[in-house]
């Protein structure tokens, strides 16, 4: 592995872990925002609709 | 958690460090950290805010969405685009699912003992039926039938029943479980140095300098004889070259070393284009997903926040996880070699459960890695029933269940007829290409296109900003309006030019086309000629069918006509 391949390396996986860190410190110390926040919520309204 | 789950997928483990592999790792990585800036995030906050907009009025399909924004007649025939993409990537995904599914099993009960890279092609070629059209139809606990039975109608159930607390409890559970044995095979994998003392080349720092070196150094032969290529061997690590360079001094002239820099590797449109289509696969960008999820939000929810954070969660196992483990296990068991050109399926499955075989308590790790696969591919799966159900309720007017049914018709009819055409995975190949591929980046480029142009930048940050706890930085404005979309633009065409009809940009003339292309036409490629593929022709006209079909209902509802008027869908 080559100088310029370790930094690569060091800086993408450490921007990466950062921005993941940094996202989870963000909703977890923002009040209310764990509700606010979505992925793909698999519960969606016309479920209920249906059932 | 639940955020997290529903991001990662096959392609965060899978795809991602096979095309990593396939384009030489380090020049790949900055095309794909370029691309993940400019593109992925970009888009995905676009189709959030744009989701959430049409979810606003009532609409919650893509062609809806378009229909809504654009207020336009034929929007919502480019919006079929968002519903074609997901629900025939489905129908072959699910088939890939199956074969994490049958491995993991395969592992754990101590079914897999491979010595040989012969032994683990003949068993993906077992698992996949690549060795004749129709061999995966056979019911047998080494091919793919049996598991792909369990994965389909497990996904269908779980998504009939609504049973959406349970796969939120999958994610929960399953996203830390994920990571845990992510990590758990990330340190024996970084633990293994040189497994065979008799190979020292053959090492973890030399598998992840594979990966992560901007430059590329190999033995070329000075003068290739025709139909030969001028590559002979790549090579990692100082130790590796010393001996290249006495093996060039002893070889009389016929061989030289070439360092290829990043710079010249990154002039490869196909590059690009593999490192772009990779951040829309990964962060399900261009799916028709996003957007069709964002469309149930209310406006305190938000969305920027969530496409960060469904993002960063996606690019720690691409990167931290899936970057770091499968090439540098692969190149430290069985050597450059080995990795050098292998795609995703080849790496995945022929390569690493080679390099589980050899690994001390191989079953458990394997089992545990194809298991982990299998967990990230289900929710990913899953996610990509709903564009689907949403468009058949909104055109059909009909509830969920029978908007489901219809869909796992659909679904088992296109699945059966990947998993017929099995022939060095020709269907797979031919939909994952034209639709996985190329209508994806077409859906994405369209986008972010509305977002900056229709909508403009101002009125789009606006709706993205409604609910949100952090605002998008100003300078993604500029990308957004300019950079992305003439990014975007620039690398499709030189893309469909260059790779797909050979075009030669340095004499301006027109070479062989792309297999993709020949497959479909015929033609003649260097000098032979080339015989249309019935496989991949059948699987364009699939797709050309879904979209007749989808076209047909779109054209008949009444939802589209409010939407098309500026009207929300209920008074």
């Amino acid at each position: 592995m080559t100088t310029s391949g370790l930094i690569v390396m060091l800086i993408s996986v450490g921007i990466v872990v950062s921005l993941f860190s940094w996202c989870i410190w963000k909703v977890l110390t923002t009040p209310n925002e764990t509700e606010k926040i979505h992925g793909v919520d698999f519960h969606t309204p016309d479920m209920d609709a249906d059932s | 958690m639940a955020v997290a789950g529903s991001a990662v997928g096959l392609g965060n483990f899978l795809r991602f460090p096979g095309l990593a592999a396939q384009y030489g790792g380090g020049a790949f990585m900055l095309a794909y950290a370029i691309s993940f800036l400019i593109i992925g995030l970009p888009i995905g906050w676009a189709e959030w805010a744009m989701g959430r907009y049409a979810g606003s009025r009532g609409y919650n399909s893509c062609p809806g969405a378009f229909a809504a924004i654009l207020n336009k007649r034929w929007a919502k025939y480019v919006g079929i685009i968002g519903v074609i993409v997901p629900v025939v990537i489905y129908m072959y995904y699910v088939f890939i699912e199956s074969w994490c599914l049958g491995y993991a099993v395969k592992f754990w009960s101590g079914g897999v003992h491979l010595t040989s890279a012969d032994q683990a092609v003949d068993m993906f070629k077992a698992m996949s039926g690549q060795s004749a059209d129709g061999a995966a139809l056979t019911f047998s606990w080494d091919a793919a039938l049996p598991w792909l039975l369990i994965v389909f109608v497990f996904n269908f159930w779980l998504i009939y029943r609504g049973l959406s607390g349970g796969i939120e409890k999958m994610c929960n559970y399953g996203m830390p479980l994920l990571i845990v044995l992510a990590l758990v095979v990330l340190a024996r994998v970084m633990t293994l140095g040189a497994p065979d003392p008799a190979k020292p080349h053959d090492n973890v720092v030399n598998g992840l300098g594979y990966m992560w070196n901007p430059s590329k150094v190999q033995i070329e032969r000075t003068q290739p004889a025709p139909g030969e290529k001028a590559l002979v061997q790549e090579l990692v690590g100082a130790a590796a070259i010393a001996d290249a360079e006495k093996q060039i001094a002893a070889s009389g002239g016929t061989l030289k070393l070439v360092t290829i820099t990043p710079w010249q590797q990154l002039k490869n449109p196909l590059l690009w284009m593999a490192a772009a289509a990779q951040i829309f696969f990964s962060l399900s960008v261009g799916f028709g997903v996003i957007i069709v999820y964002a469309s149930y939000l209310r406006k305190k929810d938000d969305v920027v926040l969530s496409g960060l954070t469904a993002s960063s969660a996606n690019e720690f196992c691409e990167v931290a996880l899936g970057g770091l483990i499968t090439v540098p296990a692969a190149v430290a068991f069985l050597g450059l070699a080995s990795v050098a050109g292998q795609g995703t399926f080849g790496l995945g499955f022929t390569v690493l459960p080679l390099v589980f075989a050899k690994m001390p308590l191989g079953a458990f790790f394997g089992g545990a890695f194809f298991f982990m696969l299998f967990l990230a591919a289900i929710t990913s799966s899953i996610s990509m029933l709903q564009p689907g159900i949403a468009f058949l309720e909104e055109v059909m007017n009909v509830g969920r269940k029978v908007s489901v049914t219809i869909l796992g018709l659909l679904t088992t009819l296109g699945t059966v007829f990947v998993v017929y055409f099995t022939s060095s995975l020709k269907a797979l190949d031919t939909l994952d290409f034209w639709v996985g591929t190329f209508l994806i980046f077409i859906l994405a480029t369209i986008q972010i296109i509305v977002f900056g142009w229709h909508w403009g930048i101002e009125r789009g940050f606006k709706e993205a900003h409604q609910g949100a706890s952090i605002r998008i930085p100003a300078f993604f404005g500029v990308i957004m309006k300019w950079i992305c979309p003439v990014f975007l633009l620039v690398i499709f065409t030189l893309t469909v030019l260059t790779s797909l009809f050979g075009f030669d940009l340095s004499t301006f003339s027109f070479g062989s086309a792309s297999s993709y292309v020949l497959d479909l036409i015929g033609g003649v490629k260097d000098g032979t000629p080339v015989p249309t593929n019935q496989a991949a022709q059948l699987s364009v006209a699939l797709v050309l069918i879904v979209f007749f079909f989808f076209g047909l209902l779109s054209a008949r509802s009444k939802a589209y006509k409010r939407a098309e008027q500026g009207l929300p869908k209920h008074d």
